[in-house]
């Protein structure tokens, strides 16, 4: 299993520990990455909004990057998966537009086809490595941890756009790979809904009210932890949580973990490694459990 | 096919709060959710409660959440939610209040259309015969225009969800997807006169900054009205009108700045520059995360592409070719 990767600009940001899980993660797997280096962000829907074809080009150019290795690409974040997602679609459903982009990427001697397949790690996980696979090398399963599953809107909306037609099952994953590993999947309503990070500056108060109202949901619903393979939710789940337990007038306290770092818990590699320290709230609860030191 | 319906029913006028009802029937394979709602209604208990119509999918009125989102009942067929033996679970809209059973008061909805005044205001004489427009502008305002007002989008839109949450009233709320919709519907129309007005209004607090991009609302549309597309469209009518005082726009030039400089997002610059540097009001409740951030080692220097001149060339080709 091979793959063009792209780590997304948070991993190698504000979010070093998920950059440092997929790497551990994906070796023990067998899930070879070369990265692409020279890619840019997706522009993370932001860019689209006010000069779309920009967007559309930094991205093809991505995606030629990848095809010019001949690997699939992969990422680790819902929110470039969505954004990736939708210009492939837009790209494989107008070939005037993506002769267009074309053009501009000949400057560059890049060209794109528009027969890349693109995949979040989580699909990867699931389809690629294959469940089956997956659970045969767990080794340190993580019995009587209830997991909360929360997806991030980019992996799930369109569905139109991200192969759900041919995939129905990719809305179920992350319950499948929690269950998989040993611990137990915690419905909740909240699991498919927006974390609020893209208005954390707009809004303020809706943002965190968000961010809130999911996290408390999850925890009274037994939750002991949450997981996500999105680093933007994480980032409103994790390091605005103090924050989001003061709009709530509740405390929280709910450790959110990066999927790979949860796949490596059960994978057996070391919690350091993959820096469960480097959260804002502790993982200890998560790791006592477990009975891994840290 | 065998197919359970799990009701949620309320009658404002008993005590009791709302509860869930389930009631067991064969469906033929044809049968949408309002076929099996009707017959419910008809054959086994005349107390529920719906709203519909045409039964086409162009009244508008049926709108409910099925299996949790929001759909139109006469569009819904129960095979392709379910197989055999199943269960289905049908709801009233959710973010409006409920009348009886799955009847939801619009008034919230219809307030929220009003208020992005839904009317086209001309200004100047009028013409001697009718108004001509061109065929592209009205091409792409026939998307927006399929709107049948059916709710479907408010009713799952997160942002008004979060809001009626915490407790803020209604009719504070944000303006929500489909009212936003409308609205672009009339800034993009080429015989009103009103569009800096418009814009200038909608880049309020409540308007089309406040939309979290969760795509919630391009997902239940039946009509493929896409209001968030809409609202995105709005936000780039109104920065290139020239109305750019907010954080939105702030945080959109960040961004595109940032990518120009370092091929790649700098979260480190990105709430200061968009809040604005002096903006102490605003910077200070941020502070604590950032210290947070800091501590845990979260906040480091701007990873940068290899070779990131050439994203630069393209980020200001793209540019250029926009200002022209
Ligand atoms: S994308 Fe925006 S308008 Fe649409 S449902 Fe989400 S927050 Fe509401
Ligand atoms: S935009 Fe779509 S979902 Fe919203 S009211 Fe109009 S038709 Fe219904
Ligand atoms: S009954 Fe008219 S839209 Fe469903």
């Amino acid at each position: 299993m091979r793959y063009a990767f792209w780590p997304g600009c948070v991993s190698r940001g504000a979010c070093p520990e998920l950059f440092e899980a997929v790497v551990r993660v994906s070796d023990r797997l067998g899930i070879e990455m070369i990265e692409l280096k020279e890619a840019s962000c997706t522009g993370a829907g932001v860019l689209s909004e006010q000069n779309p074809e920009l967007a559309d080009t930094l991205n093809g150019r991505t995606f030629a990057m990848a095809e010019k290795l001949g690997l699939p690409l992969m990422n680790i974040c819902s929110t470039c998966q969505g954004v990736q997602g939708r210009i492939n679609y837009k790209f494989q459903n107008d070939a005037t537009y993506l002769s267009r982009i074309n053009e501009r990427l000949a400057e560059e001697g890049l060209h794109y086809s528009g027969n890349l397949e693109i995949k979040n790690f989580l699909w990867v996980l699931v389809e690629d490595v294959g469940l089956d696979k997956l659970r045969s090398m767990v080794v340190r399963p993580l019995r009587g941890l209830n997991i909360a599953p929360f997806y991030g809107c980019y992996i799930l909306r369109p569905s139109k756009e991200l192969g759900y037609a041919e995939h129905p099952e990719r809305g179920k994953y992350l319950e499948k790979v929690i269950e998989v590993l040993g611990a137990e999947p915690v419905d909740f309503y909240g699991k498919s809904k927006c974390c609020g990070f893209p208005i954390v500056t707009m809004n303020r108060r809706n943002s965190l009210a968000m961010a809130g109202d999911h996290l408390l949901e999850a925890k009274s619903k037994g939750a002991d932890a949450m997981v996500t393979p999105c680093p933007l939710c994480h980032l409103n789940l994790d390091a605005q949580q103090p924050d989001a337990a003061g709009i709530k007038g509740q405390p929280i306290g709910l450790p959110i973990l990066h999927l790979p770092q949860l796949v490596g818990l059960a994978l057996g590699i070391d919690p350091e490694a993959m820096r469960l320290n480097n959260h804002i709230v502790s993982t200890e609860a998560v790791t006592e459990k477990l009975k891994v030191k840290v | 096919m065998q197919v359970s319906l799990r009701v949620r029913r309320f009658d404002p006028e008993s005590n009791q709060g709302p509860y869930y009802q389930t009631y067991s029937m064969d469906a033929p394979d044809y049968y949408t959710v309002l076929d099996a709602l009707i017959h419910i209604r008809e054959e086994t208990d005349g107390t529920l409660g719906l709203r519909c119509s045409c039964r086409s999918a162009i009244c508008g009125s049926c709108a409910m959440r099925i299996d949790g989102h929001a759909k139109l009942a006469c569009k819904t067929k129960i095979i392709d939610l379910t197989a055999d033996g199943g269960e289905v679970t049908v709801e009233p809209v959710g973010n409006m209040p409920v009348v009886k059973d799955l009847i939801a008061d619009m008034k919230p909805f219809w307030d929220k259309i009003r208020a992005v005044d839904p009317w086209l205001q001309p200004e100047g004489p009028e013409p001697e015969r009718e108004y001509v427009v061109p065929n592209e502008a009205m091409q792409d305002l026939a998307g927006a225009m399929n709107c049948i007002m059916c709710g479907a989008c408010v009713s799952d839109c997160t942002v008004l969800e979060a809001e009626l949450n915490r407790g803020v009233p209604v009719e504070k709320t944000w303006l929500a997807p489909a009212a936003l919709a409308k609205a672009y519907r009339f800034v993009g129309d080429p015989r009103d006169d009103h569009q800096y007005d418009r814009l200038e209004k909608l880049s309020d607090s409540g308007g089309i900054w406040d939309c979290t991009h969760c795509f919630e609302c391009i997902e239940v549309c039946p009509k493929g009205v896409a209001p968030m597309d809409r609202i995105m469209a709005l936000r780039d009518k109104a920065v290139s009108a020239g109305i750019t005082n907010n954080n939105g726009t702030r945080h959109a030039k960040a961004f595109h700045d940032s990518i120009k400089a370092y091929g790649r997002l700098d979260e480190v610059t990105l709430v200061p520059k968009s809040v604005g540097f002096f903006n102490i009001r605003e910077l200070l409740p941020q502070m604590p995360t950032g210290l947070r951030m800091l501590k845990a080692g979260k906040l480091r220097l701007p990873h940068k592409a290899e070779n990131k001149k050439k994203i630069k060339q393209i980020v200001d080709s793209l540019d250029k070719e926009q200002m022209e």
